[in-house]
């Protein structure tokens, strides 16, 4: 692939990218929004961020099937309570990653 | 917002405070982008097309799709859609940072926009809610998250071969990095039961449902579930 394939290729995702984060906060940043909307929105991002981990944790990926018992799984659940302690967003990444790390000598 | 204590407050501390929060954010970015950067040269893409990615996309998911997608020659509007697919959960993410950031310019809100990710908007949510954090504040983080998305891809393409597949638990970067940034959003019981309701209804979309339906599926349902359970539970008090 030479250059300009490249530049049109993320032209196009930079487009599909920039809008839907945009157009948004643009549009709804200038408007008077009704209580239930906001209240609404307050608990969007406890749900995407759910909705973005939870099947990473129990299922395969490749046959989409269900899997308890996955590393990813088990190291979860130290790396949750650390998370719960120490709120430190830098330390439970590196606490995550090194018992991912030992979890695969391990397992 | 005020805008006389934004121009009170040094760009100095502004700067600072930005950096603090974004750190993690960072430290996070490193591993992940790091390993982008491994696979796309792997794939085959020199690093100029990886620094060009990273500048015009900056969406990490995305990204980690679209090398897989080039290794697998799929075509270039087939990857664009899929882009857009994955990407519509940002839509929610910024009409909830629209909340905090009422009548502000819209040349501010553009540029801002630029830099809304799952990570950045967890952290500035976080702040906004928890109260003394701006506008200002916000898009130090944004950008700072970015500047250090696009140095990390771009070293990973250089060090490409040099790092073993899955060292140091590289590839549980994310998944930490998004189970701290739940655990800041749990600030009550109403988003405690919101994020199980989400965690089991996007596990059943994901099993049923081909395709990424599910992250944007999930939270709305969830979403739309808990404000109901929220508004029963005011009024029967």
């Amino acid at each position: 692939m030479n250059f300009s394939v490249y530049l049109y290729l993320f032209i196009g995702m930079g487009l599909v990218t920039y809008l839907p984060r945009t157009l948004p906060l643009l549009y709804l940043a200038h408007k008077q929004l009704p209580q239930w909307l906001i209240d609404w929105l307050g608990l969007i991002p406890v749900a995407v961020l759910s909705a973005l981990l939870a099947p990473s944790l129990v299922t395969t990926a490749a046959e989409r099937s269900f899997s308890l018992g996955k590393p990813e799984l088990i190291v979860a659940i130290p790396t949750l309570i650390f998370a719960l302690k120490t709120r430190s967003l830098g330390g439970t990444v590196l606490i995550g990653m090194l018992l991912y790390w030992l979890a695969g000598f391990i397992m | 917002m005020n805008s006389k204590e934004e121009f009170s407050s040094s760009q100095q501390k502004i700067f600072q405070d930005g950096a603090v929060a974004a750190w993690p954010i960072c430290l996070g970015y490193i591993p992940i982008g790091l390993a982008l950067g491994v696979l796309a040269q792997q794939t085959g893409l020199p690093w100029w097309a990886v620094a060009m990615m990273s500048v015009l996309v900056f969406a990490g998911s995305a990204q980690f799709i679209c090398v897989a997608m080039l290794a697998a020659g799929a075509t270039i509007p087939a990857i664009i859609f899929t882009t857009l697919v994955v990407n519509l959960r940002h839509t929610l993410m910024s009409s909830a940072l629209a909340v905090y950031l009422p009548g502000v310019n819209r040349r501010f809100l553009a540029l801002f926009a630029y830099g809304i990710t799952d990570e950045s908007f967890a952290v500035n949510m976080t702040r906004f809610r928890d109260g003394g954090w701006d506008r200002w504040r916000a898009l130090t983080v944004n950008h700072i998250a970015n500047a250090t998305w696009i140095l990390a891809t771009i070293t990973g393409t250089l060090l490409g071969q040099l790092v073993p597949k899955g060292a140091f638990g590289i590839d549980y970067a994310l998944t930490g990095m998004f189970i701290c940034l739940l655990v800041f959003q749990l600030q009550g019981r109403i988003y405690i039961i919101t994020g199980i309701l989400a965690a089991l209804i996007s596990i059943v979309w994901y099993l049923l449902i081909p395709g990424d339906s599910y992250i944007v599926g999930a939270s709305i349902c969830a979403a739309t579930l808990g404000y109901f359970l929220q508004r029963h539970y005011r009024r029967s008090k």
